[in-house]
């Protein structure tokens, strides 16, 4: 089991590596690309929402504190933006500390508006603030840049820390921490668990990881304005989505729901119009509905249903009365 | 003087409407136990009712709501019988499925009316609109001041509905505890049922009365749901005079704000009011008056 486990995950990192080049054209490279930067941030979202059970609605700020990392480095010092991927994440990390002593005080649904109202203000802040931000006219970046495969493999990586980090956590002591917290706050507090303490374990790795892909974002699409980084509705929002259709608190579900979102996305463009983020809303209600636990979270589910047919079919032929 | 005479009682007078829709949403609070983040699309919603009577029939949007009402108290009725009332027989890892269930609804509604109306800007034009009173140097809007009425006539009755009759009564009691409500006899399914039409009813109303004084289109319905939940925690969860009085207070706020901080800040403002509230006086503007 555990030989077959390595043979697979050996064979996803090679195809994971080649799909640049059998899908060798720029559009395609593209919707890999976006696959790879929601896959990243539903991952990171998923060790503090998912684990630890603390819904935030307010990781656009994390987000955009990343791309404007990068953003503003090139606009006031003329420094390449690359050097905001070193920034970002840092600058999205300490951001963190102070949002999550705050909001920590709540639970559940309070967290949530409190996250939100943090992520609008952010947005707000730098829509105003436009001696420093450039305001609404955002930031455009005018210099030469490297290919699409290029960026491909940077977001593979950076997808791939998320998985690592990820994986790392959930194995640990610290994983189980998560969860305790997410089932029943009161019996993990009184089981000795320092239970502020241990979210915000989970909430910096997250604002790290969420930075970093803010400040990937600039460096690939090269524009940034608060309305899209910090969107309350296409990025705060859309992160939880695609966990939710994916499967929350599982290793892959992000990944899998980010696929799901950028390929039925762009099918729903193509066959519907204008009516595709219409099909996409009903199909978050459905998967809400019916797979409360996603994709991934209800592989058992499938497995139960696909074996109790095969166990009918020998029933049947075995003639039982 | 003058000035923020008039910026205290425009903000008063818009607040008034904010209320009108925040008590839907902390009547649906009270008693789900859940933020419903649909409810500014269904004021949107409402708003597009109203306008369509206005355009086709020429109706004036303060009798286009007695149309909106009923048809959007259909709309929450079917929404909370068919869709949230469901999951709460499903099982799931995270408890804030019906909220996100709620975030679904709200694209679906968007996008809904995206598609039948697109996104232009749209407004209506009454004979009324540009007209104003003018008191002592200040100058208020009728149509702000004629929503207002009609907003503070609508929570008045709803708080005799809710007093006086014996549905009113059920619903306080499903909200205050579900299931000593169930041991004496009252059907809660049907009461939140009856009670997320009854929240929807008032958002419509809500939206019909800023209806003269907003642009509308599909995607104002975030911004009523911002100031919606600011107002229900500003109140304190489910009560209604909290939430009349946390309408005027983010009305009286946002006016404020946008005269002497800065038109862009003016959410800013609510917001940070909302975060305070939210962490140091966790059952509203109520904790003040208990001390």
């Amino acid at each position: 089991m555990h030989r077959y486990r390595i043979w697979a995950a050996v064979a996803l990192a090679l195809l994971a590596l080649a799909l640049p080049f059998i899908f060798n054209s720029p559009y395609y490279q593209h919707m890999l690309i976006l696959i790879l930067i929601w896959a990243a941030l539903g991952t990171a979202w998923n060790l503090l929402g998912g684990y630890c059970g603390q819904v935030s609605f307010g990781h656009a700020a994390f987000f955009g504190l990343g791309a404007y990392s990068a953003g503003l480095l090139y606009l006031h010092l003329g420094a390449s933006p690359w050097w905001g991927m070193a920034l970002g994440p840092v600058v999205a990390t300490l951001v963190s500390i102070p949002i999550g002593l705050i909001c920590f005080r709540l639970r559940g649904p309070y967290f949530a508006l409190a996250m939100l109202a943090l992520g609008e203000i952010f947005r707000l802040v730098f829509l105003n603030w436009i001696s420093f931000t450039n305001g609404p006219r955002g930031i455009l970046m005018v210099a030469a840049r490297p290919g699409k495969i290029l960026f491909y493999y940077l977001a593979l990586a950076i997808l791939g820390l998320a998985l690592w980090w990820s994986y790392l956590l959930i194995k640990s002591k610290f994983g189980y921490y998560f969860v305790s917290i997410r089932e029943d706050q009161d019996a993990a507090e009184a089981l000795g668990i320092p239970t502020t303490r241990y979210k915000l374990y989970a909430l910096l790795p997250s604002a790290f990881l969420t930075g970093l892909v803010g400040a990937f974002y600039m460096n690939y699409v090269a524009f940034i304005e608060p309305n899209v980084v910090f969107s309350l509705g296409n990025v705060s929002v859309m992160i939880i989505l695609v966990v939710i259709l994916g499967g929350v608190a599982t290793l892959w579900g992000p990944t899998v729901g980010a696929a799901m979102y950028i390929a039925l996305g762009e099918l729903f463009r193509a066959q519907l119009g204008a009516a595709n983020v219409l099909a996409f809303g009903v199909l978050v209600c459905l998967v809400i509905l019916f797979l409360p636990n996603g994709v991934v979270g209800e592989v058992d589910l499938f497995k139960r249903l696909m074996g109790g047919k095969r166990r009918g079919d020998v029933g049947g032929s075995l003639g039982s009365p | 003087m003058a000035l923020l005479g008039q910026t205290v009682i425009c903000g008063l007078l818009l607040g008034g409407m904010y209320a009108l829709i925040a008590i839907g949403m902390t009547l649906i609070m009270g008693v789900m136990k859940i933020i419903n983040l649909a409810h500014g699309s269904l004021v949107m919603v409402g708003m597009y009712v109203t306008y369509v009577c206005y355009r086709a029939w020429g109706l004036d949007p303060y009798l286009g709501m007695l149309v909106a009402m009923p048809v959007l108290f259909l709309l929450g009725c079917v929404i909370q019988h068919f869709l949230i009332n469901r999951l709460l027989e499903v099982e799931s890892v995270l408890p804030e499925n019906q909220v996100l269930l709620t975030v679904g609804i709200s694209l679906v509604l968007t996008e809904v009316i995206r598609f039948i109306f697109k996104s232009d800007y749209r407004s209506i034009a009454t004979p009324y609109t540009g007209e104003a009173l003018l008191v002592g140097g200040m100058s208020i809007s009728i149509a702000m001041a004629v929503g207002f009425v009609i907003a503070m006539v609508f929570t008045y009755l709803l708080h005799l509905f809710l007093t006086r009759t014996d549905l009113g009564r059920a619903i306080r009691a499903t909200a205050q505890d579900r299931e000593a409500a169930q041991y004496m006899g009252v059907d809660a399914r049907r009461v939140t049922v009856i009670t997320f039409g009854l929240g929807s009813a008032l958002a419509a109303a809500g939206g019909s009365l800023l209806l003269p004084l907003f642009y509308l289109w599909p995607d104002i319905g975030h911004l009523f749901t911002a100031k919606a939940f600011i107002i229900t925690i500003l109140g304190g969860m489910g009560s209604t005079t909290g939430a009349l009085l946390g309408g005027l207070t983010l009305g009286v706020a946002e006016s404020l704000g946008a005269t002497y901080i800065g038109m862009g800040y003016k959410d800013v403002v609510g917001l940070v009011i909302f975060l305070l509230v939210l962490l140091f006086l966790p059952h509203g503007l109520r904790s003040l008056v208990r001390r």
